[in-house]
């Protein structure tokens, strides 16, 4: 007991990064399948729906058919470099989650003193380290085309590796004006520092990076779907142009590890736009309308109560009774939010979580609307026009801010 | 806060220049040489640093800085370079570039 | 044997096994990855000496973009392993141990450097942190500044104009 008195960051830490990553493990699998119910609708047809209700445990059925394919490893001649791509990929996207604060630093941990709730670290340079996080992720794709000693893959790594650093170029080009406005690199400064995104222009537009940065949030947006490899920009991972570029020869765990770590690099690049550009854990509505709180509360209730009303009316037998109990847990958790203390506590990822959500979502139908860029012009896009823009946001930022001390001297 | 003697990143680095001249000496590939140069510009890198805590000045840290950016020019025109080698010779090992020798 | 005894002695190792792995590898795919490793691992002994800014920019630049521009070029050439000629029998046998006295000697004289009075005793004031050196950056080291910004157009150029092919 007086281990975890005397080490009170290392406990705190541990049981956060668990928390943390089953919630993140669990909100991969589930934005599978709100990707594939999303652009099935967005294509008129019905995605998964056999599965569990409203399709909710195809991505349990997607796990277990991972688990249990056969393994097939074709003759490579590097087994290390191999083996070693996917666990590179994986582990490096999900430790850029670490980095990101869901939550006001002011709420302090349970039981144990001077730890936040909210957040795994605080560093001073956290943005920058987000960004060294994502440029070592370009190893394993490079290496999971190389190592796989076919053509295919080899093309698919080097297109998809080299897209990648020159879209890095103009991601952190795009963020570094937001850095200019708020000071620091620091996200809780960033956020709610004295030149944050807290406050209110005519006390109710909310004094969020994206109105002044509208350039900068734009650049930043389309060099994050180049980054995450997404439609418009996804060429080298494309099922009718390389069959599936770097990840054709891996089946079953590789694959699976692969392909989380593509969604929890868009979890994170997501995460990173709210923070720099939308607040937050900043809630967009002002702080004197003292209701807010209850929303998220209230929004789980009104989820239950539409849950309630499709298990009664529109299913049948076993999926019937998978609904009752999503019903029973969105109003059970909706009631604990309306509690005043519970309610407080939890504003901050409300409003982060909502906000992710909006991103994801608008990741999700640009997948399902656009066609993809052929490589050239994506290269061309890269380097000619958007490199040029974030350079030409940054230069702007700048002379704006210095424009006072110009003038007055 | 430090508690590790300064002197310890001293040997270190040391160690690792070390290395460095062993790999840049002894192996045939250009590319391994060029990859050994790193490591000793690195060694340098941490010796920098390590002097820049035990004086409490930036002055060392800008120097890490530059060295960081010269490595980067060096590595670019030096890798084209190794490509027209390669290109030309058809091989990588550098005993085969002997077209001068005596 | 505090936590950042612990953490220093595992970067250390880490080090210097990448630096053996770079020497005794024959793949020269292998010896790239010993080497991000060794630098991945140089940045976390550069975070303990209280330098993070140098930490994440030996990450984003060196790791994340010299170590790609050398990962890509070894895929593209494409040569395969080292070829493995003895060419001298005294660098076999003397060699290793001569390295190891060039170690010694080196070690020992920095290691009794005058490193001043702070040594490890971790002084309050925190003068690595990124506006102070930026601050030294864009003052008292413009003139370098500007400089090897020109040193990488000329760079950029040189690169281009040795890739391109003759037409």
């Amino acid at each position: 007991m007086e281990f975890i008195s005397q080490h009170p960051v290392l406990v705190a830490s541990i049981i956060k990064i668990a928390v943390l990553l089953f919630i993140v493990m669990t909100a991969l699998a589930y934005l599978t399948w709100a990707e594939r119910k999303i652009i099935a609708h967005i294509q008129s047809r019905w995605g998964p729906y056999f599965v569990g209700a409203h399709g909710l445990l195809q991505p349990l059925a997607d796990g277990l058919k991972f688990l249990f394919k056969e393994d097939i490893t074709p003759p490579v001649t590097d087994r290390l470099v191999y083996t070693l791509a996917p666990f590179l990929a994986l582990s490096l996207a999900l430790s850029a989650i670490a980095l990101i604060p869901f939550g006001p630093p002011s709420v302090p941990f349970p039981f144990l003193h001077g730890q936040q709730a909210w957040s795994i670290t605080d560093i001073n340079i956290g943005l920058l380290l987000v960004f060294a996080i994502t440029s070592i992720g370009v190893y394993g794709v490079a290496l999971a085309g190389w190592s796989s000693n076919s053509k295919y893959p080899l093309m698919g790594g080097l297109r998809s590796s080299a897209q990648m650093i020159s879209y890095e170029v103009s991601l952190t080009m795009s963020v570094v004006g937001v850095v200019l406005l708020a000071g620091t690199l620091n996200f809780n400064e960033i956020i709610n520092g004295p030149h944050g995104q807290s406050g209110y222009w005519w006390h109710f537009i909310p004094r969020w990076n994206v109105v002044p940065q509208i350039v900068g949030f734009l650049c930043y947006f389309t060099a994050a779907i180049a980054e995450t490899n997404r439609i418009p920009f996804d060429l080298p991972e494309a099922e009718t142009e390389l069959v599936a570029g770097f990840h054709t020869e891996y089946s079953s765990f590789k694959f699976a590890m692969f392909f989380m770590a593509e969604y929890a690099n868009m979890i994170t690049v997501s995460c990173l736009a709210t923070i720099l550009f939308f607040g937050g854990w900043l809630s967009p509505f002002p702080d004197r309308w003292a209701w807010q709180i209850y929303l998220p509360g209230a929004g789980l209730v009104l989820l239950g109560i539409y849950c309630a009303y499709d298990t009664v009316t529109e299913m049948r037998g076993i999926a019937r009774l998978q609904l009752a109990v999503v019903t029973a847990l969105a109003l059970g958790g909706g009631l604990l939010c309306l509690i005043p203390a519970v309610a407080g506590v939890i504003q901050g990822p409300f409003w982060f979580t909502t906000k992710i959500l909006i991103i994801l979502f608008f990741y999700i139908w640009m997948r399902g609307t656009l066609p993809r860029f052929r490589y050239d012009q994506l290269m061309s896009f890269g380097w000619k026009l958007l490199l040029p823009v974030s350079l030409a946001n940054l230069v702007i930022t700048a002379f704006v801010m210095i424009w006072p001390w110009l003038r007055h001297g | 806060m430090s508690v590790v003697p300064v002197s310890y990143y001293l040997v270190l680095s040391a160690i690792l220049f070390g290395l460095g001249v062993v790999a840049f000496v002894f192996k045939r590939n250009i590319i391994t040489i060029f990859m050994s140069i790193e490591l000793m510009l690195n060694a340098v890198n941490l010796a920098f640093v390590a002097f820049a805590r035990a004086h409490n000045q930036l002055d060392g840290l800008v120097f890490v800085f530059f060295v960081i950016v010269v490595a980067a020019a060096e590595a670019a025109v030096g890798l084209a370079i190794v490509i027209m080698l390669a290109q030309h010779r058809q091989s990588l090992s550098v005993e085969r570039v002997n077209l001068l020798k005596f | 044997m505090s936590l950042a005894f612990i953490l220093f002695f595992l970067c250390a190792l880490l080090a210097v096994g990448g630096a053996l792995a770079l020497i005794l590898s024959r793949e020269p795919i292998h010896s790239a990855l010993a080497l991000i490793l060794v630098m991945v691992s140089l940045a976390v002994l550069y975070l303990l000496l209280g330098a993070p800014f140098v930490a994440a920019v030996q990450v984003i630049v060196y790791a994340g973009a010299i170590m790609v521009l050398f990962v890509f070029v070894i895929m593209l050439l494409n040569m395969g392993a080292e070829e493995h000629t003895d060419f001298s029998k005294i660098a076999k046998f003397a060699g290793w141990p001569l390295a190891l006295v060039l170690m010694l000697w080196i070690g020992y004289w920095l290691a009794h450097a005058q490193a001043g009075a702070a040594i490890g005793t971790g002084a309050a004031v925190e003068p690595a942190s990124t506006p102070g050196l930026s601050t030294q950056l864009f003052r008292q080291y413009l003139f370098p500044f500007e400089a090897t910004s020109v040193l990488i157009l000329i760079a950029l150029l040189g690169a281009l104009v040795l890739a391109r092919k003759e037409e």
